[in-house]
């Protein structure tokens, strides 16, 4: 999930509710869909602001660990299918990026909480992609792990976000494809690929369950957005999910998911499986993990290498607007 | 008229490798320029612009493989695109000194970009009427892609030439920088030569008008002064590179280079 830990404002009961408030949620409850121009609680205007920002600023820190291997990608075609599919991270962050604006919140607002630290994006960014396999790994784990969170999301209760998640989904579907292709292709090759692809399961495997929250009895944030049908399931909910899709994947690869504790519980109908190491996700999150000052410094890096062009655009722009000025007093 | 002394299956065999010769300059400046391009992916200074690049790259990437693959075809040697792309060293790669000037700023690479679209926009045209109905086909399809290309970067270059201080200032600097290595465009050699003998492909100096009047047009409205006659650096088009590209072919060529044979 792309969206983790975003705060939720409001958790108020019925009886606190006025009557507007009640009559917004019995809305939702009811399947409608919220657009832009009308009233909504400020809680669920800024909730909502929070998770489509982070949802957006991991598109866009999402480019840099896979524009890591764009230059040495290893055929044409996989070039081809790598820039292909970063250039749609790209296009993801704009849809979003769009969505909340219609929520009063500016593209360069959003940008400035991201570089000030004030956002967040996703923890699993801040991991490094080491080997070409990581492309095939981030595809199928990461991807994959992001539609188990998106799909329920092209339901959610804001009109703007629920379209865009939907045309998102499309493309993301291809991604993880896309990247168990690249799995396929290292586990049926040399026994030098077919290690680079273990051990790319090996390193993604915990923050890839990571992606979708803390566990329900620790996530504070859940209740209201539920309500709300910002968030649709429950973290846990989630990586149950994951966990159950991607273990047989991982067995018809012929790769060993990293994780001793791993058997099937007929009872339940579900894996049993480890809980990842939720200390490291809480250090990650904080800044501290593997990459995080190279993500965030390499984004805030290109916003002020690039403000001489952005100022020059808007220069040229305000000339042009002054010599129609000119005109149109000189046609008078 | 002169009287042929060679053995007569000479000649087709010297035209082969002047056009295997001739399509890798054409696949080689694609995939040079493209792996540019594709450099900025997520660092460029707009959202925008991250995904113009990613396009514009993946369009050069696309062209490249089909130039190399009728290289490949040519040639007759059972080569595929991917092993010339991935297994030549720098001295028989047939890209233009331009495309592998350093990316600098994204002033620098957008002239860069320009100053190749106009190129790429005038022999592309030409190509279409080939002799040879491949190659007027990649052209076609090319020239689409380049006509957007070309668009793109005219436009910049003009808002970024007339727009702030510092950007026109970047802008000036960054055709001075250039603008010596666009000469090799429009040199003719025996292998362009044969190319034009046979049909294949024009003259590359007949396509120095055509893009002079692209060029003077933009800076003229971008108000950036032409750099006129100046001192032109040559070499690419046979082999001869400047130091940038044995960089870019370490780190495109690593993984076909350390794992040989492997399938990816």
């Amino acid at each position: 999930m792309y969206a983790q830990l975003v705060q939720s404002e409001g958790g108020k009961s019925r009886a606190e509710m006025t009557p507007r408030e009640i009559a917004f949620q019995e809305r939702i409850d009811r399947g409608e869909k919220i657009e832009p121009k009308e009233w909504m609680p400020e809680g669920y205007r800024k909730t909502l602001i929070r998770q489509m920002g982070q949802h957006a600023h991991s598109e866009i820190v999402g480019q840099l660990p896979e524009g890591n291997w764009i230059t040495r990608a290893p055929t044409l075609e996989r070039k081809a299918i790598l820039l292909a599919k970063v250039q749609d991270e790209a296009g993801h962050g704009l849809y979003l990026y769009s969505a909340a604006e219609t929520l009063g919140v500016s593209r360069d607002e959003l940008m400035e909480m991201l570089h000030s630290g004030k956002m967040k994006y996703s923890s699993i960014f801040n991991y490094p992609t080491l080997t070409w396999a990581d492309m095939g790994a981030v595809g199928w784990l990461v991807d994959g792990a992001a539609i188990m969170n998106q799909v329920p999301l092209q339901r959610t209760s804001y009109g703007p976000y629920s379209r865009a998640m939907i045309r998102i989904c499309k493309e993301e579907s291809f991604h993880q494809r896309q990247g168990y292709d690249i799995m396929m292709k290292m586990c049926a090759g040399t026994p030098e690929q077919k290690a680079m692809a273990q051990d790319a399961l090996n390193r993604f495997w915990y923050p890839s369950l990571m992606m979708f929250g803390p566990s329900d009895k620790d996530s504070v944030h859940s209740a209201q957005s539920m309500a709300w049908k910002i968030k649709m399931n429950t973290n846990d909910e989630l990586r149950q999910k994951f966990v159950d899709q991607t273990v047989p994947q991982a067995k018809y690869l012929g790769l060993t998911v990293p994780d001793e504790n791993l058997r099937w519980n007929e009872e339940k109908g579900g894996h049993d499986f480890s809980e990842p190491d939720w200390a490291e996700f809480f250090e990650v999150i904080a800044g501290n993990g593997p990459c995080n000052a190279e993500r965030l410094g390499a984004r805030v890096k290109a916003w002020d290498d690039g403000a001489w062009f952005r100022d020059g655009l808007m220069a040229h722009a305000g000339k042009q607007e002054e010599r129609r000025a000119a005109l149109r007093l000189a046609a008078e | 008229m002169t009287t042929r002394t060679q053995d007569p299956a000479a000649e087709p065999s010297a035209h082969r490798d002047a056009f295997v010769d001739w399509l890798q300059r054409m696949g080689d400046n694609c995939l040079i320029l493209g792996h540019r391009a594709s450099e900025w992916c997520g660092h460029s200074p707009a959202l925008e612009e991250d995904i113009a690049l990613a396009n514009q790259a993946l369009d050069l990437i696309g062209q490249c493989q089909f130039w190399l693959g009728l290289a490949a075809e040519v040639e007759g040697k059972g080569r595929t695109a991917d092993q010339i792309a991935y297994l030549r060293d720098a001295g028989a790669f047939r890209n233009a000194l331009l495309v592998e000037r350093p990316n600098v700023d994204f002033g620098q690479t957008l002239m860069r970009q320009f100053l190749f679209d106009a190129w790429h926009m005038e022999i592309l045209r030409k190509l279409k009427s080939s002799s040879d109905p491949r190659v007027a086909e990649i052209a076609a399809k090319a020239e689409k892609e380049v006509a957007y290309h070309l668009e793109r970067s005219a436009d910049l270059v003009i808002r970024l030439g007339d727009g702030s201080a510092e950007s026109r200032a970047r802008m000036e600097k960054a055709l001075k920088a250039l603008f010596p290595y666009t000469g090799e465009l429009f040199t003719d050699d025996a292998v362009d030569q044969a190319m034009a003998a046979a049909g294949i492909a024009p003259l590359p100096s007949s396509l120095k008008a055509g893009w002079d009047s692209t060029v003077s047009a933009v800076l003229e409205e971008a108000t950036l002064a032409h750099p006129g006659e100046v001192w032109q650096h040559k070499g690419g088009k046979r082999g001869v590179h400047s130091e940038h590209l044995g960089y870019i072919l370490a780190e495109m060529q690593f993984l076909q280079r350390a794992y040989p044979g492997a399938v990816w």
